[in-house]
């Protein structure tokens, strides 16, 4: 398999919007080189034509009648955020400058 | 009366039934030994004292009322900080949720209030229960109770150490890849991962979904048993938990190892890398089970070999998913920045440590364009040969058995390399992959005098046959359930 490169470990680290420095590029890299290496071991297992699990049990969808129910308090839902203004989540401007 | 917080949870019950012992006695005998150690232990994020000294009031309330009582009255219980408590905060040990406060009960932590257990506090873990050591906590390092140099292992170490100083009687884990099962290894315990789908994980703050699942920790098999029986149940808040009823377990505790077929797992049995005294515990316990009437052969599973590989792939990708929800937006910490990308960006940079971001890159690496069909759909096959595999192996066999761990508990920073951190879950992985059930149970010490524990494994819904061989197995090592109270002093 082909060698995890400083290159990925800056990308993925893009896409998981996670911050870090050249230092930490550097280790990371490495580490990850190591731990793929050893998960690249099932390269070695001939899996044609077997199905794959992403669950250990048949899931299956579960419905139920379409009642309002109890649910948090817009208060309750709040109580956490970081910032909140008018029963919303205030977050940072999204969009471009208008 | 002041060393009651060292009887077993069934013990315990028995003194507060016969009203010998109050739930208020009892909740402060707990609290006073927790903080009593707590500066040596670290087991604990949050000690909720005042919660618990009121629970305990209105038990003894209701009791007093002629009121029938859960089926946990008189005991205590500390439960792992990744699982959601109404009103106290629920850290997940990392800064990320240093200050969430949940305003829901997780489904267990309901059912154990239902029961009349008495929650003494909040334990600590590896981050977001990512680690085998709880070193990777962002709050603090938990120490082992049986040699305060050693780590209790992980990720529910503080669940483990408060449960092997006899502080309290039971505690809650979670297993994703065998974070109960090898603290309870390390500290002496029996911890038990049950199948998947048994318990709700409604309110367990989510690591590898498709593997995590709660379950106890406790001084011996019959405590593990009585709070197993209270934790199993369909949930309508968690559509991955059976639609099924269960028999009760501490019915299967009697029924003697006469006519068990055990297996021995050929490749989980090392030798490299496992310490002698833990594979001589191996063959101790394959003669004890035989002198219970078992029979015992070993058995080869050619994909548990590759168990290890193939979790390294699953549970990181999942859990860079899961945690994709941390982004400073509507709970937990926000770093801001200019742009919410950037407030993204900082807020994770600073929220997670290391060992969090290491899985995150790791699984977003595996399923990424270009690797997915090598890693991630490889690794899913591979996952179908292991259930297959053991499902062969289960039509000769009841029950399967292994080291919990390869080594006893290791000294608090000396397997620093995350790669031979990871080596420490080769036993204990399989059966999260697989969904079935398995625990470990204390069968004997080491040269150091640290405890060694042996793994049973049974086929998903096989917890009555598993809590059946692990009390027979209890029964003839004589392995005593008495805490390491040597952390007290004096």
């Amino acid at each position: 398999m082909t060698k995890i490169t400083s290159d990925d470990v800056r990308h993925v680290a893009r896409l998981a919007r996670l911050k870090i420095t050249d230092d930490e590029v550097e280790t990371f890299t490495n580490q990850l080189e190591a731990i793929l290496e050893h998960a690249g071991a099932i390269s070695a297992l001939d899996t044609e034509g077997v199905e794959p699990t992403s669950h250990p049990l048949a899931m299956n969808n579960v419905f139920r009648e379409d009642i309002v129910r109890k649910s948090l308090s817009q208060d309750e839902a709040l109580s956490n955020a970081p910032e909140a203004q008018d029963g919303r989540f205030k977050v940072p401007q999204i969009l471009g400058e208008e | 009366m002041s060393e009651i917080f060292k009887k077993t949870a069934v013990e315990l019950q028995d003194e507060f039934n016969a009203g010998n012992v109050s739930a208020q006695d009892i909740a402060r005998a707990s609290i006073g030994a927790i903080k009593s150690v707590e500066d040596k232990l670290d087991a604990y994020v949050t000690i909720t004292e005042e919660q618990a000294l009121a629970q305990a009031a209105d038990i003894d309330k209701r009791k007093q009322a002629g009121e029938k009582l859960g089926p946990l009255a008189g005991t205590t219980i500390a439960v792992k900080d990744n699982i959601a408590t109404t009103g106290v905060r629920t850290t997940c040990s990392s800064k990320i949720l240093e200050n969430w406060i949940p305003v829901y009960d997780a489904t267990v932590v309901k059912k154990l209030r239902e029961a009349d257990a008495i929650i003494v506090g909040k334990t600590n873990l590896d981050e977001f229960a990512m680690g085998s050591s709880t070193e990777n906590s962002a709050l603090k390092t938990t120490k082992n109770p049986h040699d305060i140099e050693r780590v209790p292992g992980g990720s529910s170490g503080g669940s483990a150490s408060t449960v092997a100083s006899g502080a309290v009687n039971f505690a809650l884990g979670s297993d994703t890849g065998g974070s109960i099962r090898q603290p309870a290894s390390f500290c002496g315990l029996v911890g038990v991962k049950p199948t998947y789908g048994r318990v709700s994980r409604y309110g367990l703050v989510a690591f590898g979904s498709s593997l995590d699942q709660i379950g106890p920790f406790a001084r011996n098999v019959k405590d593990a048993a009585v709070l197993l029986d209270v934790l199993s149940g369909h949930d309508e808040m968690d559509s991955t938990s059976m639609n099924r009823n269960y028999e009760p377990l501490v019915n299967s505790l009697d029924k003697g190892a006469k006519g068990l077929r055990v297996g021995i797992i050929e490749e989980l049995r090392g030798p490299d890398g496992f310490d002698e005294d833990v594979l001589a515990a191996l063959e101790t316990t394959a003669a004890h089970l035989e002198k219970q009437g078992a029979s015992v052969d070993t058995v080869s599973i050619p994909a548990s070999s590759y168990g290890l590989s193939a979790y390294y792939i699953i549970a990181p990708a999942e859990a860079s998913s899961n945690l994709a929800r941390f982004d400073g937006m509507r709970y937990g910490l926000r770093v801001e920045g200019e742009t919410a990308a950037d407030t993204n960006e900082l807020t994770r940079e600073v929220g997670f440590g290391d060992e969090v971001k290491r899985r995150i890159m790791l699984g977003t690496y595996a399923l990424s364009a270009g690797y997915y069909d090598a890693y991630y759909a490889k690794a899913q096959q591979v996952r179908t040969l292991m259930i297959n595999d053991f499902a062969k192996a289960y039509e000769k066999f009841d029950v399967l058995i292994a080291p919990t761990a390869p080594t006893t508990a290791f000294k608090v920073g000396e397997v620093e390399d995350p790669m031979t951190m990871y080596l420490n879950d080769i036993c204990s992985i399989p059966t999260n992959l697989v969904g079935g059930t398995a625990m470990s149970v204390p069968v004997g010490l080491d040269s150091k005098n640290l405890p060694i524990g042996l793994q049973i494994f049974a086929p998903p819904l096989g917890e009555d046959v598993m809590f059946q061989a692990a009390a027979a197995l209890e029964d003839a090592v004589g392995y005593d359930a008495i805490p390491a109270t040597n952390v007290y002093g004096g």
